[in-house]
């Protein structure tokens, strides 16, 4: 089955001369349990897709379907948000200010209607290895990588079904990065979820996803397996660059 | 002479479950150099960053023997004299750029505010040069970031025009805090290569704070570990694939690899003899 489907899709901001196109005509197609990743320039596009599919980035033509059911609109209604669920790229912003980790958690596994929240609490900060210790922390009090966990952690309170993760672990140390991909693993093949992943490293994409798109000035100029990523076999000029650029292991 | 020299450097935080010590006694000191600083998440690097320009938030505490910048102790200078050094001698590219950038201005007026600060000339000349600064950081279309708010620009655009704003004064040191981090590879070398020109051309002292220990060993002269607040280990930023201490080779075993496939990456496994080792100078 096909969990996310795009087609053709135009997203754009603002109007007349201020008007900005930042997605021109793009397509790909997610299968279900399948993890597909999103890699490019800064300023291509690649989070107004997720932002598109989620309802915030209101301007857009084109099909876009979940699970077989095409969305209009900026309209997003509860059941979307029990299937899809979005992991921001800025854990500054993502995070209200004033509240404890505990009450992001608790509130939301609230507005999902789940019971059992004290514990489901404790569940998702183990699972994303932040331990009870921070539970009655403020954001201003955790360190980039930390609320990134908590970011992490809120998005999979709902139990969703696909997951758009925009730069998950950009703002993570390398070590909390390996157990937040490790984690993202286990999820899916544990739950059969799906992730639509943007990151600017290629060695994380190959690493996560089985299929990618390059992006460019909001198009997706390639679409290609990551075994054809790591053999270095890309056939865009531009996905060539990417990759010699990308810093190589010693 | 070192441009920073730091001595015994703390950072304080009074919790609900008691004083808890960001940064436990570090030491070192900056030349005209690219030094990095990397450790895992919450080791300290951000604050040891801030502390330096004395912007840890109360009820932080800031405590150290001296922060020298060219034999000057920064603790000891008023509020006033220290915004001066922020505006003019030490510049920091913050870790979270759009929060750093106010969100009601367009990106061209706070780009222009800040040259005019620090240059004279018309407003027609400020615009110019700060078009000028958003294309030297590989912007595209300039002209239409200028009018942009900051909501209204990609991550990776956030950084760059961050990283333009803070070099505008023509700092001595510049501290950049993941200042790549959200660029894709190609245009994060542009960025380092503007920082790098810096470096070499005007002797800026660089402090460069990065996860990616790839990139650091590749661009800086010398890498900080910094684990639990403390400096585990320094070296040569080109050897730092072969570093002694566990918990450098834990950070880069744990490196997802494009010649290396395999489900699980490795994680760290942290020993408790890490943290309570002295902190070693840098
Ligand atoms: N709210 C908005 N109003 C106007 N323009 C916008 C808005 N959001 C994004 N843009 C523009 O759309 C383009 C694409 O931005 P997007 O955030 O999708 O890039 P990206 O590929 O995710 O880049 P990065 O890797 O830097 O995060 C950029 O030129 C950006 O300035
Ligand atoms: N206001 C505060 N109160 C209590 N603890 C704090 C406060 N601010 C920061 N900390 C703690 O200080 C430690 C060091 O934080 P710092 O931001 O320097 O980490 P970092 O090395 O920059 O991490 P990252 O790579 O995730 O950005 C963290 O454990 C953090 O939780
Ligand atoms: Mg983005
Ligand atoms: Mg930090």
């Amino acid at each position: 089955m096909t969990a996310l489907e795009i087609r053709d899709l135009d997203v754009w901001f603002g109007h007349a001369h201020d008007r900005v196109d930042a997605v021109k005509g793009a397509n790909l197609s997610v299968m279900q349990g399948e993890s597909f990743g999103l890699v490019g320039e800064s300023g291509s596009g690649k989070s107004t897709i997720l932002r598109a599919i989620t309802g915030l980035a209101p301007q857009w033509s084109g099909t876009i379907e979940v699970e077989g059911q095409t969305l209009s609109g900026a309209k997003r209604d509860r059941a979307f948000f029990r299937t899809v669920q979005m992991v921001f790229q800025d854990p500054y912003a993502s995070l209200h200010p004033r509240h404890t980790v505990d009450q992001v958690l608790s509130e939301t596994l609230h507005l999902h209607g789940l019971d059992n929240i004290d514990k489901r609490v404790a569940g998702l900060l183990d699972d994303v290895g932040l331990g009870q210790r921070f539970r009655f922390r403020y954001p201003h009090q955790l360190s980039g990588g930390q609320r990134q966990r908590v970011a992490i952690a809120r998005a999979l309170a709902g139990e969703p079904d696909i997951l758009l993760l925009d730069e998950p672990t950009s703002a993570l140390d390398v070590s909390v990065q390996a157990e937040v991909l490790n984690l993202l693993a286990d999820l899916r093949t544990k739950h059969g979820l799906t992730y639509l992943m943007v990151s600017h490293d290629l060695p994380v994409i190959a690493h996560m996803c089985d299929q990618l798109a390059v992006m460019r000035n909001g198009e997706i100029v390639e679409v290609m397996s990551s075994a054809t990523l790591r053999m270095g076999n890309p056939r865009h000029e531009y996905s060539q660059e990417l990759l010699r650029a990308s810093v190589a292991p010693q | 002479m070192s441009l920073l020299d730091i001595e015994d450097l703390w950072v304080r935080f009074p919790t609900r479950q008691g004083v808890f010590d960001a940064v436990r006694g570090v030491s070192f000191s900056l030349g005209r150099e690219r030094l990095g600083i990397v450790g895992e998440s919450g080791s300290g690097k951000s604050m040891t960053g801030r502390a330096i320009l004395r912007l840890i938030r109360k009820p932080g505490i800031v405590e150290a023997s001296h922060v020298n910048l060219e034999g000057r102790d920064l603790l000891k200078l008023s509020e006033r004299e220290m915004r001066e050094v922020r505006g003019k001698q030490i510049s920091m590219v913050m870790q979270d750029p759009k929060f750093s950038l106010n969100p009601v201005v367009t990106v061209g007026e706070q780009l222009m505010e800040a040259y005019l600060q620090h240059n004279s000339g018309s407003k027609s000349r400020a615009r110019k040069m700060a078009i000028e600064m958003l294309e030297n950081v590989s912007i595209r279309d300039a002209e239409r970031v200028m009018r942009a708010y900051p909501h209204e620009v990609s991550g990776g655009m956030g950084q760059r025009i961050m990283i333009a704003m803070m070099l505008i004064p023509n700092p001595k040191i510049l501290i950049a805090d993941e200042p790549t981090s959200a660029l894709d590879v190609s245009v994060q070398r542009q960025v380092l290569n503007i920082m790098d020109g810096l470096v070499k051309e005007r002797g800026m002292g660089l402090i460069f704070i990065s996860h990616d220990l790839n990139l650091v060993s590749e661009f800086c002269d010398r890498v900080l570990i910094m684990y639990s607040g403390r400096i585990v280990e320094v070296c040569e930023a080109n050897k730092l694939h072969q570093a002694q201490h566990p918990y450098t080779q834990g950070l880069l075993n744990s490196l997802p690899r494009l010649d290396d496939k395999r489900t699980h990456l490795s994680v760290l496994t942290r020993d408790p003899s890490w943290s309570n080792a002295p902190s070693v100078r840098g």
